[in-house]
């Protein structure tokens, strides 16, 4: 069993990050996905997470983004416990009145968007605005407005996603994550169910967001490419473990170890 | 005796049977709002994490199903008195058959929530929304659409079981119509009657449904 005495009540100092996974397991049954993972992501760094499917890398980002449980350490998003809570003195499993509290930190897009049907772009961008943050209607459409032209679905906004193709549809869930002004945006495999002519168009939203914005980001992707060009630093998952990590120079022009060569030489492959 | 229709006592009683028929389009509207309603509450208790409220509801769904509505009305009507509870026969006509249907519609609209991807609810929680908003919000109004065409099919159902309410004295069109046999002693024209009605009014109904089920998901954007 995990002594969560173990573990610091918040971090403190000069140096917190952004976000801190503090030996992190997870299990599915017998299954370790995640064993004692540790990882820092830096305010305002773009952290990208590659790896062989079934390797936990998308585990990561649904367990920061409250999707999943972890079974042992602690995640702390901006010095504060995530996963816990403080009460008297010691860590306890967070409720749910402080996982709404933390949780509006994080935002997130997902492989097949998860926009809502039944409303138009702009209803999207406006709804947790509105219903979550209780900001005036007008004051929600002006910055989902700001949103939707930033990613560039302007001339969309009224449209259902149903009349979206697969690029438009992960640009208008981009501008609706992005309305809730997270701290920290989270990337999951955001361009793995689009055609390929279609990927640059979400890609090069990202890379403006990166350029143009100080968001902490983590990112799960299958693009080698895209991942060398934007991200500070990559990590190499596998088998529940970072293997390796360094900058994109680093990682995909000197990989160390053996798993990371191979991988990426089978990717190259595909390419 | 042979076939032998009366064109005058057929015009006689006509008035009175469309008369009738309000209070039989009441007894189904009143009955139909009660089990949609009643419905959404079960099919939602259901899905609590309180495992013996799912327990105690599914129960209660598989026994309103499993026992006849004709019971179910002299049930709460003539019983109901014995444990303090005194009702009129509307009252108790339209607790019963609100209480019926709603066990079915209860069924139809958790294959309507089952429906609604993972996903919806992963971007409710990435968006940090309550429970109650990503219910209310996003959820039920997906939920809705698929179920129309089994809550259509429940409406036209409940239409034609409040006959049934006739025997605990609610005067509607069965009612009627027998009160005219027994006391004019002709029964053919009354029945004939109330099985035009009936038909007139179901038939088109059911067209209805289908009409207003595509201009909803058009209007959902769900097309």
């Amino acid at each position: 069993m995990d002594d969560l005495s173990n573990y610091p009540l918040e971090l403190t100092g000069d140096d917190v990050p952004m976000v801190r996974f503090m030996k992190v397991t997870k299990r599915y049954g017998d299954l370790t996905v995640l064993d004692k993972l540790d990882l820092d992501v830096a305010e305002g760094e773009m952290v990208t997470v590659i790896g062989p499917s079934g390797s936990g890398k998308t585990t990561v980002l649904r367990m920061l983004m409250t999707l999943e449980t972890i079974n042992e350490g602690v995640i702390y998003v901006d010095g504060q416990p995530l996963t816990h809570m403080a009460k008297g003195g010691k860590l306890v499993p967070a409720d749910r009145k402080y996982l709404r509290k933390m949780r509006s930190q994080i935002g997130m897009c997902f492989q097949h968007f998860n926009l809502f049907p039944h409303m138009t772009a702009l209803e999207n961008c406006m709804e947790g605005p509105v219903q979550v943050l209780g900001m005036k209607k007008a004051e929600a459409r002006e910055r989902a407005e700001e949103l939707l032209e930033l990613v560039g679905m302007s001339d969309k906004r009224d449209q259902h996603p149903s009349r979206l193709s697969g690029g438009q549809q992960q640009r208008v869930a981009i501008a609706r994550a992005l309305a809730m002004r997270p701290k920290v945006m989270l990337f999951d495999e955001v361009t793995s169910a689009l055609d390929p002519e279609v990927i640059g168009e979400v890609t090069n939203v990202i890379r403006s967001l990166v350029n143009e914005h100080n968001l902490t980001m983590l990112m799960v992707t299958h693009q080698m490419g895209f991942a060398k060009d934007i991200s500070d630093r990559v990590c190499f998952f596998f088998d529940g473990k970072i293997e390796e990590q360094g900058t994109p120079d680093e990682l995909f022009g000197n990989p160390q170890k053996e798993r990371t060569q191979q991988f990426l030489s089978a990717v190259k492959e595909a390419d | 005796m042979g076939f032998n229709w009366n064109w005058e006592f057929t015009w006689e009683i006509l008035p009175k049977l469309l008369h009738a028929t309000l209070n039989t389009l009441m007894a189904a509207g009143l009955g139909y709002a009660i089990a949609v309603v009643l419905g959404m509450v079960f099919a939602l208790a259901q899905r609590t994490p309180y495992w013996a409220l799912t327990k105690v509801v599914r129960e209660v769904i598989e026994f309103i199903r499993s026992t006849p509505l004709i019971l179910q009305i002299f049930f709460v009507y003539y019983v109901g008195p014995q444990f303090g509870l005194k009702l009129g026969p509307w009252t108790a006509g339209m607790i019963a058959i609100g209480l019926h249907y709603s066990a079915y519609l209860s069924e139809v609209y958790r294959g309507g929530l089952e429906a609604v991807p993972k996903g919806q609810w992963e971007a409710c929680t990435a968006l940090n929304m309550s429970t109650r908003d990503t219910y209310l919000r996003i959820v039920i109004p997906q939920a809705i659409p698929p179920a129309l065409a089994g809550m259509g099919n429940y409406l036209v159902g409940i239409f034609k079981d409040t006959p049934m309410l006739s025997v605990i004295g609610v005067a509607e069109l069965m009612h009627t119509a027998n009160a005219i046999g027994s006391s004019s002693y002709r029964y053919l024209e009354p029945y004939t009657l109330v099985g035009i009605i009936f038909l007139a009014i179901s038939l088109p109904t059911a067209g209805l449904i289908r009409l207003f089920e595509g201009y909803v998901r058009r209007k959902l954007g769900l097309k």
